[in-house]
């Protein structure tokens, strides 16, 4: 099939960027996404063009590496996809399809579809760990996890970071992936002694990087490649408040 | 990490209250604890409102009582201007909040996206921004008009505690009772979106009761909104003259 492709161009992050169109013939039902514009880039380079830039490291939806919109939907719309997962098998020939990079003012363009997700890093940084001490191995069962709580601890855990939640934002909140991270760990016994300190911690860091706050639009779950929930906002939210009206210091 | 993160990671006891207010989540908090003194307002407002089905006597006499309410203790009137002073505070601190986080949303999202489609949002969500504004202007008429009498009345139409013949009176001028029934959309609206928005500020919100609450906030809404307009609908009808 042949496809028009719409794509956002940009030189750096200081350039100004602006919509090419591109035509890419050949494109079969079994291909991937990404192996699509790979396709294209193959093409350009051929006539000695830049090819698009674009993230992408596994391939199979676990390392959050790629994302950008398609058609105005971050990760193109299947619920729980990335872009990778997303088959060729969903387009026709003839489509025009825009992709347009993650936007947000923490969300800086790089090249291309390729943003610089770091502050998400520095999120994790601020209290996305708990303190284990280092030696042996601890006795498997020293610590016992309630079965509701590994399970809530793993849903949260499946967060892989791809930003999409940001993306799909009218606000360019991070609040599903911070509320994610301090879902996994508050959730879990381990993170119990760091937990106020945690949520404190993460919140402000998000709030540094200049993210925005949530109106509850609820748009980032629909576009979650893991299907995180909202309702681990409102869990962040309840312990924030525990952790403001409560925390003692250290 | 920052200065501003070290200070937010450790609140020392005295300033909570400061600390709840300097954080983003914190200004929802104050958004959700007032939106529900406010909601509580607005509820009881449109039960008294209902007495007009009673006739006259019955909610005149209502305007009287929730002034002498409170007697001996609290003197005529005092009871009232209490409740009107928390009201203003609860109103002032809510749109306050919600001014600041707006501000801080728009600057998290300087370049806007060619095109990008909403695939969840409800139109209560998306119009909670100007729907509050629409709110905020409607009160303020709504104060001058039926509280005051000071707008939308031919002079020596008001009566002060004649509630019945005011809203007669008041309501049987149609843009008016069109522009209230507009403004109790929006406000139906505004509860749709903002009394589950309270629960999952607070944290109450769960996988499970996710569902309830929302089901739970609509309804509420909607009663609200019927309740509301059933006055100006029946002024206009003619069933209350």
């Amino acid at each position: 099939m042949n496809l028009t492709l719409k794509i956002w161009r940009q030189q750096n992050a200081k350039a100004s960027g602006a919509f090419v169109t591109y035509q890419v013939q050949g494109v079969t039902p079994d291909m991937s996404f990404l192996e699509m514009l790979d396709l294209l880039n193959e093409n350009l380079q051929a006539k000695a063009e830049p090819p698009v830039a674009f993230e992408h490291d596994c391939r199979e939806g676990i390392c959050g590496a790629c994302g950008f919109l398609i058609n105005g939907v971050a990760h193109g719309g299947r619920r729980g996809t990335t872009v990778c997962q997303l088959s060729m098998r969903f387009f026709k020939d003839g489509d025009s399809v825009t992709l347009e990079p993650w936007r947000a003012r923490a969300f800086p363009v790089l090249r291309d579809l390729a943003v610089d997700r770091s502050p998400f890093d520095r999120i994790i940084q601020a209290g996305g760990f708990i303190t284990a001490p280092t030696g042996g191995a601890p006795e498997a069962n020293n610590i016992l996890v309630p079965k509701d709580s590994a399970e809530t601890a793993f849903d949260a855990a499946a967060c892989i970071g791809c930003g999409a939640c940001v993306a799909a934002c009218p606000n360019a909140a991070a609040m599903l992936f911070t509320a994610a991270k301090v879902t996994h760990l508050n959730s879990l016994p381990q993170g119990q002694p760091q937990r106020d300190r945690r949520t404190l911690s993460m919140v402000a860091a998000m709030t540094n990087e200049i993210f925005g706050s949530c109106t509850n639009h609820g748009e980032c779950e629909a576009v979650c490649p893991k299907k995180i929930p909202i309702e681990f906002i409102g869990k962040m939210n309840r312990d924030l408040i525990h952790a403001t009206l409560h925390h003692r210091g250290d | 990490m920052t200065e501003s993160a070290e200070t937010q990671q450790h609140p020392v006891a005295g300033n909570r209250f400061v600390a709840i207010w300097t954080s983003v989540i914190g200004k929802k908090v104050v958004m959700a604890v007032t939106g529900a003194v406010l909601i509580l307002f607005v509820i009881a407002h449109m039960v008294g409102n209902l007495k007009i089905f009673s006739g006259q006597e019955e909610i005149n006499a209502y305007s009287r009582f929730l002034r002498e309410v409170g007697w001996p203790e609290l003197g005529y009137g005092q009871l009232l201007w209490l409740v009107r002073i928390v009201l203003l505070v609860c109103a002032v601190l809510h749109i306050t909040a919600a001014v600041q986080l707006t501000r801080m949303n728009w600057r998290a999202l300087p370049v806007g996206y060619e095109n990008r489609k909403d695939v969840e949002t409800t139109w209560g969500a998306v119009t909670m921004r100007w729907g509050g504004l629409l709110l905020a202007v409607f009160i303020v008429f709504h104060l001058l008009h039926f509280t005051g009498g000071l707008v939308g009345f031919q002079s020596g139409q008001f009566e002060h505690l004649m509630v019945y013949q005011n809203v007669v009176a008041g309501f049987s001028v149609l843009p008016i009772s069109l522009f209230y029934i507009v403004a109790m959309g929006a406000l139906c609206l505004h509860l749709d979106h903002g009394i589950w928005s309270m629960f999952q500020t607070l944290g109450w919100v769960t996988v499970q009761n996710t569902k309830s609450i929302r089901t739970f906030s609509r309804l509420v809404a909607i009663i609200i909104f019927v309740g509301f307009i059933s006055v100006p609908i029946s002024v206009l009808a003619g069933w209350l003259r």
